[in-house]
């Protein structure tokens, strides 16, 4: 006899553990399967969550969440071969209640929400490759691990991450296009957190997180982070696997240039590399979902691709843990209407829009169109950087007014004003 | 393995398998001060050998109407190794597990678990690793045979059952022997012979649903306190000694690559003796 659950969630990231953790209190018998040996082993993101959906979820997170710091401080920095021009914003508004941000070490936030998950009556398995999803005319039916180990249920949620094979087994997505994703690229470089604070001018429990632009990726399509944890910093790069492939860059080059660039090194100096990790990123926004409902099967976090990169935000854990709670109310709702047919389960898209996911989504669909404006990453930023020079430096040879430099800056840079007013134009629409 | 010629509608056949949790062969450590292996802090496994045991017991299981019974004497962090025992496939476990026991050596351990298994009983066959990564003796599972008066072939790496026999091809020093005995009867078994599953999803929601591990004193055993735990242990580590690794004397060339191989080169011949 094969064991059987209600529902089957395979992967214990913060999608997979947000959908088991609402099944399971929604009174379905729920198995939350992840491959790691612990999950959030294989886990890995930039640093950073926007609390929302976790404050909803969980409404005392804040208790006992392996929070590393919360983000008061928000930084944007262009970078050119030496110099750097950056923007920054602080409030301690930033660092409270729902609309809060936090950095955070997935083998710590993983294993936190897997266990909530686990109290609300899921079972987790670890150490476990999913290897098919279990089909019978036409329908999911559970899971296959391997041929004579399957596991029966009504619903399979996946949320297997970017790489997911199951969506393509499905049927739901076809493979992945190297124009379809980034490659992300990171660091945890290990610093004293006094040595955190004075450096970042931080309080204890504060931190900081910064989005890097311009030579952070060599003009390539893309950009850094860094992001300040309690003891360590996460720094790293989200680049287009399309650019690199067409300028033969390896990544890890790129991340050694970043990371010896003068701005960055007075940040990490005198930090131990604790950690190298890389993934793949989703980075079409709802361009490369793939169908996220069908017979028995719902798809939600990365796998389904949901994850914003607007040039000033990078979301992911956000919405993937709204995706997942989500899918547990499309189940409710299936359940109600008599199974978990794909029509029944069509209501995930109400839940989904009911959090914004897929409406932050389409509203941000141009951003990755716009990012695909190479200017944006190589020119403009050294042209901010050459006009920052310009009007800093004072060395008695007589001033230009500051338009007549940014003209003048762009017309040598062979953009003309029209096109420096289109880009302007665009840009503003699609952030 | 092969296991011919099962009997249509036998009653299942009850296998017991002894396992003992040890320390990671690759992480074990030995205490300068007591000159015992460190045991705490130390990543554990089955001992390699009963894994192979395991296995042998599956596969039986695979083949024939079976019961596999893990059982294990220690600690309750033994639980680890016995859930992965089920996860893999077993059907259900027992841990021996009381503070009397501690510091048994190998004639304790033998007879605490022979009551064990009596208690357990009804059992065809009892496989057992040839020995223990951790004191590589080799005696629990002759004296376990010993105390139940049971048939015994060692140092196995195949097994087979034809007509309610065993057969089992036995390592010898000079070749391998084919040994045939009556059931009851207890095998111990080579380490490396096969190749241990991997613990399965359905077997890892067993171990979730719960209760596949039993725990027994020893005085729900019947096991008589005057003959077991460290007073009661024959055995006396006078010493252990632990190799040494020679001193290294490193070194770091810096400066341009071409300079630089040219001096690795040179003390590794001159320094090193190698011919290059």
């Amino acid at each position: 006899m094969a064991e059987r659950f209600d529902a089957i969630v395979v992967g214990a990231g913060p999608a997979g553990s947000a959908a088991a953790l609402t099944l399971a209190r929604k009174g379905f018998s729920t198995l939350l399967v992840e491959r790691g040996r612990t999950p959030g082993a294989k886990g890995m993101f930039g640093g950073r969550i926007y609390a929302w959906p976790l404050h909803d979820l969980v409404p005392d997170w804040a208790k006992d969440c392996p929070v590393e710091r919360f983000v008061t401080r928000e930084n944007m920095a262009f970078l050119a071969e030496d110099a750097s021009l950056a923007v920054s914003f602080d409030s301690p508004k930033l660092g409270q209640g729902r609309a809060s941000s936090f950095t955070a070490l997935r083998a710590k936030f993983d294993a936190w929400l897997a266990k909530k998950a686990e109290e609300a009556g899921a079972t987790l398995v670890t150490g476990i490759l999913v290897d098919d999803l279990w089909r019978e005319d036409g329908r999911v039916k559970g899971v296959f691990v391997a041929p004579n180990d399957r596991v029966a249920s009504d619903l399979v949620v996946i949320a297997e991450g970017a790489t997911s094979t199951l969506v393509r087994r499905a049927g739901l997505k076809a493979d992945l296009e190297p124009r379809e994703v980034s490659v992300g690229v990171k660091e945890t470089i290990e610093l004293p957190p006094e040595t955190i604070q004075e450096r970042f001018g931080l309080g204890e429990k504060d931190g900081a997180a910064f989005i890097y632009a311009g030579q952070a990726s060599m003009g390539l399509r893309g950009g850094g982070f860094l992001y300040t944890n309690k003891s360590s910093i996460s720094l790293g790069l989200v680049v287009s696997s399309e650019d690199l492939a067409q300028r033969k860059i390896e990544i890890q080059d790129l991340q050694t240039r970043f990371r010896m660039h003068p701005s960055v090194q007075r940040l990490i100096h005198g930090g131990k590399v604790a950690e190298y990790s890389a993934h793949l990123v989703p980075e079409l926004g709802a361009g490369m979902m793939p169908r996220i409902a069908g017979d028995g099967v719902l798809v939600a976090g990365d796998a389904a691709g949901f994850l914003i990169n607007n040039g000033y935000t990078f979301r992911g854990v956000d919405l993937a843990i709204a995706s997942g709670v989500a899918a547990g109310e499309a189940a409710e709702a299936a359940r109600a209407a008599g199974g978990m047919s794909a029509a029944n389960l069509s209501a995930y898209d109400r839940f989904l829009r009911a959090r914004n996911v897929l409406t932050d989504l389409e509203r941000f669909r141009r951003a990755p169109l716009y990012m695909k404006n190479e200017r944006l990453f190589d020119l403009y930023p050294r042209m901010l950087l050459e006009i920052a020079e310009r009007v800093y430096t004072v060395n008695g040879s007589g001033k230009d007014r500051l338009l007549d430099i940014v003209l003048e800056e762009a017309s040598s840079a062979g953009v003309s004003k029209l096109r420096l007013l289109m880009d302007l134009l665009q840009g503003a629409r699609s952030m | 393995m092969t296991v011919p010629g099962a009997a249509p509608g036998a009653q299942p056949m009850r296998v017991i398998v002894c396992i003992k949790q040890v320390p990671k062969a690759q992480e074990l450590q030995v205490d300068p001060v007591t000159q015992t292996l460190k045991r705490v802090g130390v990543p554990s496994e089955i001992n390699p050998p009963d894994a192979n045991a395991l296995e042998m017991a599956l596969l039986l299981k695979d083949r024939h109407e079976a019961e596999v019974i893990v059982l294990s004497m220690g600690p309750t962090s033994f639980d680890e190794s016995l859930e992965r025992a089920v996860a893999m496939g077993a059907d259900r476990a027992v841990l021996l597990t009381d503070r009397i026991l501690g510091g048994s050596d190998t004639v304790p351990t033998a007879y605490a678990l022979s009551e064990t298994i009596a208690k357990i009983g009804g059992y065809d066959l009892i496989l057992c690793g040839e020995e223990t990564t951790d004191a590589s003796t080799g005696h629990v599972g002759p004296g376990i045979a010993g105390h139940l008066d049971a048939p015994q072939i060692t140092y196995i790496s195949e097994l087979q059952i034809v007509d309610g026999k065993v057969r089992a091809r036995r390592t010898a020093e000079d070749g391998t022997e084919w040994w045939e005995t009556t059931l009851p009867c207890l095998v111990t078994v080579n380490f490396g012979c096969n190749t241990p599953r991997e613990p399965t999803l359905t077997g890892k929601i067993r171990v979730k649903r719960g209760g596949v591990i039993t725990h027994w004193s020893c005085a729900e055993v019947g096991i008589d306190p005057k003959k077991v735990g460290l007073i009661n242990s024959p055995t006396i580590v006078a010493k252990v000694d632990t190799v040494k690794l020679p001193p290294r004397s490193p070194k770091v060339f810096s400066g341009d690559p071409k300079d630089t191989v040219r001096q690795l080169i040179d003390a590794l011949r001159v320094d090193g003796g190698i011919l290059l």
